[in-house]
């Protein structure tokens, strides 16, 4: 098929929206590996903006990092078995449970932040610790891992599938981790990414709850844009991008519809999926 | 665990057994059963008659009402779940494990139990040769079609020799043509196997060709037990006349040692009587020449079935009476017909 004009004016326009969105990110990115900004290019590349960054936050990004992974731990932990409960006894209370799980989303991450401080602000030792960022992040996240589940877990008769392990002996646990947890991996995958890339990059929540202690990566960069030179703020960028693009991507592949290994493992859910019945039944 | 045999055949009793659920229906009626050791009972009926409850009553997925218990030989499992029964159960929609290839499915009842790697690929080799799909072993479960589904969750729950095998509607969700070929299987399979069997099914052919004894259910009752041939031949009364095969029901005054009705008589032995209501499968009815034929009518509608065709023949009571004939010619709408009542194939339902 011949591709008219309509097509390359709107390739063109997507290109141009792209660019309008990608563009300032790679002036960003340049910047940090650049001597001077406000000479621009022609003053060089370096990299001891870089190597600056490092050193002054590499604590910052190693408890970013720590606390993603616990962040992850705990959804995982708590939130599948939570997905699969909910997922088992549909009902008005399940629901309202539900709702509850989903609020930390809808409500803006200065309020859930203010709300943490007024009720564990008296235990000191706990309000500056990592731990309290932690619990902020879990509530910010839990939510996506158990949507993320219980998205599966709809998706597939996982009922008949435990009562069929039962029929050949299989007590709950081993149902759980044999049967339940295994056809709920896309789901769990996606949960997973989802909650460590926006653990990563929360800022909201943490902005709130952060001590000098306890910086986060966000908040690291915030404080060297705010306080040191642009090419510096400019090279934490860079860093930060260096370790959320690879999880983007996995997230991409893993998470949406269209991507190959989700699209795979749906494949093999939907296809090992009962027959349609010939006559009700 | 060299041979597919099994123990002498577990003996399944229900007494007293309902059950309503949450939402206050009750989908079953006090029932009080038992199921010979190695006997193969079927359980017949519409959607909502009961009788898949029945079966999760007795593979422990429902719990009876108070009062009601379940025996397997003299154990009573009625507190037990069904991890707990031992019991083979094969679901309408296989419920077979997607993260498992049908190798792994077939020996998951055995790694639960802890048998030792080496005797539980003894035991699904055998599985596979039994149920005929050696080739099958490394496949996952969506590249497999429904009657291979089949044979893999038969395969899976036999494979743990269990006391009991359940089944619900196992060949619904398959074709008719594999539908019958599978029932023969499966049959041969449940007798060369001795185990006691429950088998749920709505299909009355279905029943007929696997049951040892059929059991049809209508409203959460069993309205009448029996084998086969009785459930067909001597009905207990109208529901299961007309669920399993058709029958013709024709009423008329008993006057002369006949039953007369519009157009004709049928030689009945009874006393004489005002009204009398006869029942006849369709195969009953012969076709005869119309000189000194005892009834005669009109032939309204045929229908060929390739095996048999049938007639639906007017004028001979108010509604048509269903005829099935062998014979091979082509019948005229309008034709008349002459018709004759095999003799002793008269069934009565208590007048």
């Amino acid at each position: 098929m011949r591709r008219g004009l309509n097509f390359y004016l709107q390739l063109g326009f997507a290109l141009l929206a792209c660019a309008f969105l990608i563009v300032p990110v790679l002036m960003s990115m340049l910047a940090g590996v650049t001597v001077n900004y406000f000479q621009g290019i022609s003053s060089g590349l370096t990299l001891r903006w870089i190597v600056q960054v490092w050193a002054m936050y590499s604590t910052t990004i190693y408890r970013s990092l720590a606390i993603a992974l616990g962040a992850l731990v705990v959804t995982l932990v708590a939130g599948v078995p939570a997905a699969y409960v909910l997922a088992k006894r549909p009902g008005l209370t399940t629901r309202l449970i539900e709702e509850s799980l989903m609020l930390p989303i809808a409500i803006p991450g200065l309020a859930t932040a203010l709300a943490l401080i007024i009720t564990y602000g008296t235990f000191r030792d706990f309000r500056t610790s990592s731990l309290f960022i932690l619990v902020g992040h879990v509530l910010y996240t839990l939510p996506f891992m158990v949507r993320a589940v219980l998205a599966v877990l709809s998706s597939i008769d996982f009922r008949t599938l435990e009562e069929g392990a039962a029929s050949l002996g299989a007590g709950p646990w081993q149902r759980f981790f044999g049967i339940i947890v295994p056809n709920a991996r896309a789901g769990i995958i996606a949960g997973a990414l989802t909650v460590v890339t926006l653990s990563i990059g929360e800022f909201n929540l943490t902005w709130m709850l952060y001590t000098p202690e306890t910086m986060t990566l966000p908040v690291g960069l915030a404080d060297s844009y705010a306080s040191m030179r642009l090419e510096m703020g400019s090279a934490y960028t860079l860093i930060f991008f260096v370790m959320i693009i690879p999880l983007l991507i996995l997230l991409q592949r893993y998470a949406t519809p269209r991507g190959k290994p989700r699209a795979r493992m749906q494949e093999e859910l939907t296809h090992a999926r009962p027959l349609a019945p010939r006559q009700g039944a | 665990m060299s041979s597919p045999a099994t123990h002498g055949g577990t003996r399944i009793r229900l007494v007293g057994c309902g059950k309503t659920f949450a939402d206050g229906t009750r989908a079953l009626d006090d029932t009080t059963l038992e199921i010979q050791g190695g006997e193969t009972v079927v359980f017949l009926g519409p959607s909502g008659c009961g009788k898949t409850t029945l079966l999760r009553v007795i593979a422990g997925l429902e719990t009876p009402d108070p009062g009601g218990r379940v025996f397997f030989d003299d154990e009573d499992v009625t507190a037990l779940p069904i991890e707990q029964r031992n019991v083979g159960m094969v679901f309408q929609s296989y419920a077979l494990f997607p993260n498992m290839d049908v190798e792994d499915n077939i020996a998951y009842g055995l790694k639960i139990r802890k048998v030792p790697a080496e005797q539980r690929a003894r035991r699904v080799n055998e599985m596979l040769e039994l149920t005929q799909i050696e080739e099958l072993r490394g496949r996952r479960i969506h590249e497999l079609s429904g009657g291979q589904r089949q044979r893999v969750a038969l395969a899976r729950a036999i494979a743990v020799q269990p006391r009991v095998l359940l089944l619900d509607e196992p060949l619904t969700a398959l074709d008719a043509l594999l539908r019958e070929r599978l029932r023969i299987e499966v049959d041969l399979l449940l007798h060369s196997l001795g185990i006691t069997s429950a088998y749920v099914t709505h299909d009355q052919s279905e029943a007929m060709a696997i049951g040892d004894r059929v059991a049809v259910m209508n409203r959460g009752r069993i309205v009448q037990v029996g084998t086969p041939r009785e459930t067909y031949f001597h009905p207990a009364n109208a529901f299961v006349a007309d669920f399993i095969g058709t029958m013709n029901r024709v009423r008329g005054p008993v006057r002369d040692g006949a039953i007369e009705l519009p157009g004709g008589r049928i030689p009945w032995p009874g006393a004489a009587a005002d009204s009398i209501e006869v029942l006849f499968r369709p195969s009953d009815a012969h076709i005869v020449p119309l000189e000194g034929a005892p009834l005669r009518g009109k032939t309204t509608a045929q229908f060929f079935l390739g095996d048999r065709t049938r007639l639906h023949v007017s004028e001979i009571d108010s509604e048509p009476i269903i005829v099935e004939t062998t014979e091979h010619r082509e019948f005229r709408i309008g034709e008349p017909i002459g018709l004759s009542i095999e003799p002793g194939a008269l069934l009565t339902l208590g007048g």
